[in-house]
């Protein structure tokens, strides 16, 4: 449905977007995940026809992009990261231009207009001027015209940003429920919010593209490594030889403290959960154990930088 | 078609809820209502003071108005017209709406025929009400001037306010400032006034090049009941170059560092 192929956009001695590749697969909803200035927004640009690449080819549909640009255009919709809606318009008369300037026929436009505003509960704010609407309806208005015309390719640019939690998980409710019908490609720099929605993800730093899998296999490796952090009042050479003793230590880093306390660090191998069994040891010592947490170790230095602020996240349990 | 009307449809559609249309049509037909009021009671005063004078009653009353009042006209749409203009392209880029319009099956023409043709509109609107008494007044004059006068007069104000809001148009589609775009066309305008005074009644072969480039030159035939062919055709050269310019001007959007 959508090939990407070695894209590239340079803009003078920046590279924006290098040599990236991928492809979606109709029905797909394809997460596009990276920090912020990665190059999401300028590959789906290029993917829409706004800007044109450097080199590389894209191809919709069968189309490219930049040969056959109105006939790409008219098999998609596109979520800017700013919704592009008129301030002076009501939400109806601003869905009706969007479908006429999509070209979908009077006779159909009634009951597209309908079952857009359904689809994203703008359904009582038909009448209402866009610019006294909320920042999150204005979003939904926003989303409304991408999928109002019933495009076989909607390209969402970070599409639950500005949303409250509810919001949130409502969009995210919405998206999954095109799949299958629509393919979907939708860009954010929250993590969890790609696991949640995305069948496939593709994650983007400086322009490169630094891995694409499913959500599933990502985690797994983000979990990768485990590190162990403990506060112990213990004398350092048992502590560290007990530590380093643990089935599936990898390795372990002991700090003294004034005051008698002892930090230790223990990495495991992925996907060994030590935690219970370092407190066992620690307590079957007789050692006073003051702390212990564990933490993910990351793989590479984008997982880093991905951050999970996310508060609809923090409020569900850990998966 | 269907995306022409579209534009045009919303462009209208923005006139009736921007107050900058409102202010700009209503100073007009203030200014135009009192200066024609004016030219008809000091043609007629003249005219009464020179029969006084037995200097014979041949001043041709209705002419004079119309002859000064369209020169008003030429006075006003110049610097009325860049404020019709200054927001048609700015107010998209500057609300990212550009992208929309981009990114849609539209191409860059249908979008500036679509907002050219809404600009167009407004402006034959804010002329309207002026036709009315002026034709009242010709109607109602001995001997009444052949209304062809009238119609001339209006045509080339039509013409002329096309040619500025062509130029305005593609100014505002080069700035995502209005204020710039304003100021920037104001300017054009400015200098283009000037030159054509500067100008008038030249004999020198640069100094007719350069009437015939001048927007206003060809409005005084208008004026004068004359529909000139070489005039027609600058009337109809200009906006379609300048609207060529504005989708270049737009396209080229597309290649500008994001």
């Amino acid at each position: 449905m959508i090939e990407v192929e070695d894209l590239t956009k340079a803009y003078g001695p920046v590279t924006a977007v290098d040599h990236v590749s991928f492809t979606v697969n109709p029905g797909e909803i394809l997460g596009f995940l990276g920090p912020n200035g990665a190059g999401k927004t300028t590959t789906m640009r290029i993917l829409t026809g706004y800007i044109p690449a450097t080199s590389g080819t894209a191809r919709i549909s069968g189309f490219d992009v930049f040969e056959d640009s109105l006939e790409v255009r008219r098999h998609i919709g596109y979520l800017p990261e700013a919704p592009p809606v008129y301030p002076d318009m009501t939400v109806s008369s601003y869905l009706d231009f969007v479908l006429r300037i999509k070209n979908v026929p009077a006779d159909k436009r009634r009951a597209r207009l309908d079952d857009a505003l359904e689809k994203t509960a703008l359904g009582d704010k038909r009448h209402e001027l866009i610019k006294r609407l909320s920042r999150g309806y204005k979003q939904r208005v926003g989303l409304a015209q991408a999928l109002v015309h019933d495009p076989d390719v909607i390209i969402l640019d970070e599409p639950t940003v500005g949303l409250d939690p509810k919001q949130i998980i409502e969009v995210r409710h919405l998206i999954k429920g095109l799949a299958g019908v629509h393919t979907i490609i939708l860009s954010t720099h929250i993590l969890p919010e790609v696991s949640m929605t995305c069948d496939r993800v593709v994650i983007i730093n400086k322009g490169k593209v630094a891995a694409i899998d499913t959500p599933q296999n990502l985690t797994t490796q983000l979990k990768g490594g485990q590190k162990v952090h403990v506060d112990v009042a213990a004398p350092e050479k048992p502590l560290t030889d007990l530590l380093a003793k643990m089935p599936g230590a990898s390795r372990v880093e002991v700090t003294s403290h004034p005051g008698g306390h002892l930090t230790a660090v223990v990495e495991s191998a992925p996907g060994q959960d030590i935690r219970s069994q370092i407190a066992a040891k620690i307590v079957e010592s007789g050692w006073p154990l003051y702390e212990l947490r564990g933490a993910s170790l990351s793989l590479e230095d984008i997982f880093l930088q991905l951050t999970t602020d996310d508060a609809a996240h923090a409020a569900q349990p850990p998966n | 078609m269907r995306s022409v009307y579209a534009v045009y449809r919303k462009e209208m559609g923005h006139y009736f809820v921007s107050p900058v249309a409102y202010v700009v049509v209503a100073v007009f037909l203030i200014v135009a209502g009192f200066f024609f009021r004016l030219y008809t009671g000091l043609a007629i005063q003249q005219s009464i003071e020179m029969a006084m004078e037995g200097m014979g009653t041949n001043t041709d009353v209705p002419g004079e108005v119309l002859n000064a009042f369209f020169g008003l006209l030429s006075t006003l749409i110049l610097f009325l017209a860049p404020m019709l203009t200054m927001g048609v392209y700015a107010e998209e880029r500057k609300r990212g709406t550009m992208e929309l319009l981009m990114t849609s099956p539209i191409t860059e023409l249908e979008i500036v025929v679509g907002k050219f043709f809404a600009s167009l509109t407004l402006f034959a609107i804010m002329l309207l009400p002026t036709a009315l008494y002026v034709s009242y007044m010709c109607f109602h004059s001995e001997p009444r001037p052949p209304w062809t006068l009238i119609l001339a007069g209006y045509l080339g104000a039509l013409l002329l306010g096309a040619s500025l809001l062509a130029i305005g148009s593609f100014i505002s589609s080069l700035t995502e400032s209005q204020l710039i775009a304003v100021v920037l066309s104001f300017g054009a305008i400015l200098i283009l006034w000037v030159l054509d005074f500067a100008v008038r009644g030249s004999d020198s072969v640069a100094g007719q090049i350069v009437q015939y480039i001048s927007v206003i030159h060809h409005y005084d035939d208008f004026t004068r009941g004359v529909i000139d062919t070489s005039s027609l055709i600058y009337y109809f050269s200009v906006p379609i170059l300048f609207l060529f310019l504005t989708v270049r001007s737009i396209d080229s959007i597309r290649w500008r560092r994001a």
